[in-house]
């Protein structure tokens, strides 16, 4: 678990320790590429978040990751940051991963998307086999350049991309850790290599 | 289609949750990790715990809560009560709490909420209001609803929401215990005045009052404690009326 000071990583650490998957919070690249399994978790705005991997050697460590073919998961914001660009608090450039801009979520009740809402797989996937309810809380989602890269979705307003997947690079919108059993086997298989 | 959430809410006054949770036949008092995890498994799109402590030192209990619950229940859980400064949005936040609910201290230093906000995010802060109806408006109270402000309860909606707070849990104190259902009216305002979601609380007795809080209310979520620990009904008995009568909910699958 990628550690740079975003958001609550205690949660995701509960889950993992429940799992009973081994796991290390380190901020680290040394200590990182010794893991077979790479999470990027993340709360709060992109730009700061950006900033902190950037002042780190945590930007260039996370692209050497991802070229190497090693699965990371990115999950909520940490989904986010994957992409090239996001709106979010003017224009800012992400880790570039995945082609495709962070977006406002418009036309939708609130500003914010909070609560549980259905995953829906568009099509076979391992990771996500099935539809069951996820626990979202974002006010930006991803737009990709690939369509095709979206692997659940979810609406709220419109189409909202609720897993995506390219290659070995892997993110989550809603949060895992707080999806009860959904979301726990879904950490499970990513954990295995079930995906 | 994002589903209204259904919250139960736990008292908890030295670590221990203070009336007796009945399930079904079955009253169990006491550890509300243990009780969480079972609503949570009954349903529960949230859990609630209020500390009613009185004294600061019982308030380290209520941090041992926040990290047991953490650990054992995985869906979000709110912490509210005795919240007086950033540091203790802090420790119940690090402590494994994905939210804080704030009341009192926030009427007292408005600011609270700002800081809050900027520092962790208006995702974890919700700002609890406790009104009462007087004439055509309605005031807000502190204090567990003993002080009246002289707030009026839409214009500190509107100007906490301004300040960065991310939900708004609002409890009418005259409907609050009579299980006549919520007041709909300042539900429905509030609602309509926030661009962040609204909690209805105070009054759940009837199937019907949650539906009419979702629907005439437009609230986002329900919060109840004695209707679900009398089990006068299981969350999944409320959450299958409501799928019938068309509201979008999270149907677990579990009794």
């Amino acid at each position: 678990m990628v550690n740079y000071g975003v958001g609550n990583v205690g949660s995701l650490g509960n889950v993992l320790d429940y799992l009973g998957l081994s796991f290390v919070l380190s901020a680290d690249p040394v200590e990182l590429a010794r893991c077979d399994h790479l999470i990027l978790p993340g709360v709060g705005a992109f730009a700061p978040a950006m900033e902190r991997l950037d002042q780190s050697e945590l930007t260039t460590f996370l692209r050497v990751w991802a070229a190497s073919g090693q699965p990371l998961l990115g999950i909520c914001l940490g989904m986010q940051l994957l992409l090239s660009d996001s709106e979010e608090g003017g224009h800012h450039t992400g880790l570039d991963l995945i082609g495709g801009q962070v977006k406002k979520i418009r036309g939708a009740p609130r500003d914010v998307h909070m609560g549980w809402n259905q995953v829906v797989p568009l099509g076979p996937d391992k990771l996500i086999p099935e539809q069951g309810y996820g626990y979202f809380v974002h006010s930006y989602h991803c737009v990709l350049d690939d369509p095709q890269a979206i692997v659940a979705s979810t609406v709220y307003g419109a189409s909202i991309a609720a897993v995506i997947r390219q290659g070995n690079l892997l993110g989550i919108q809603f949060h895992p850790e707080k999806s009860q059993t959904y979301g726990l086997d879904i950490l499970m298989r990513f954990a295995r290599g079930e995906f | 289609m994002l589903t209204k959430r259904i919250i139960p809410c736990l008292d908890v006054k030295d670590g221990q949750v203070v009336k007796g949770v009945n399930f079904v036949d079955l009253v169990q008092e006491g550890d509300p990790v243990e009780l969480g995890a079972r609503y949570s498994d009954m349903g529960a799109d949230e859990l609630v715990f209020l500390d009613i402590s009185a004294s600061l030192e019982a308030r380290k209990h209520v941090m041992e809560l926040a990290r047991r619950v953490s650990r054992q229940v995985f869906i979000p859980f709110t912490v509210g009560g005795g919240i007086r400064e950033i540091e203790d949005i802090e420790g119940v936040l690090a402590a494994g709490a994905d939210k804080i609910a704030v009341n009192t201290a926030a009427l007292r230093r408005p600011e609270l909420l700002t800081e809050g906000a900027d520092r962790f995010g208006s995702q974890c802060i919700v700002l609890a209001i406790d009104v009462r109806r007087i004439g055509d408006h309605w005031e807000v109270y502190s204090h567990g609803g003993t002080r009246a402000t002289g707030r009026d309860a839409v214009t500190w909606a509107r100007e906490a929401v301004e300040r960065g707070v991310g939900e708004i849990l609002l409890t009418s104190i005259d409907s609050d215990g009579t299980q006549a259902g919520v007041d709909l009216a300042i539900t429905r305002q509030v609602s309509e005045v926030v661009s962040v979601p609204v909690i209805a609380s105070g009054g759940m007795g009837k199937l019907h009052h949650f539906k009419d809080a979702l629907e005439d209310g437009r609230a986002d979520a329900t919060l109840a404690a004695s209707v679900f620990h009398r089990a006068i009904f299981t969350i999944d008995e409320v959450k299958t009326y409501l799928h019938r009568e068309g509201i979008p909910v999270r149907l677990t699958g579990t009794a």
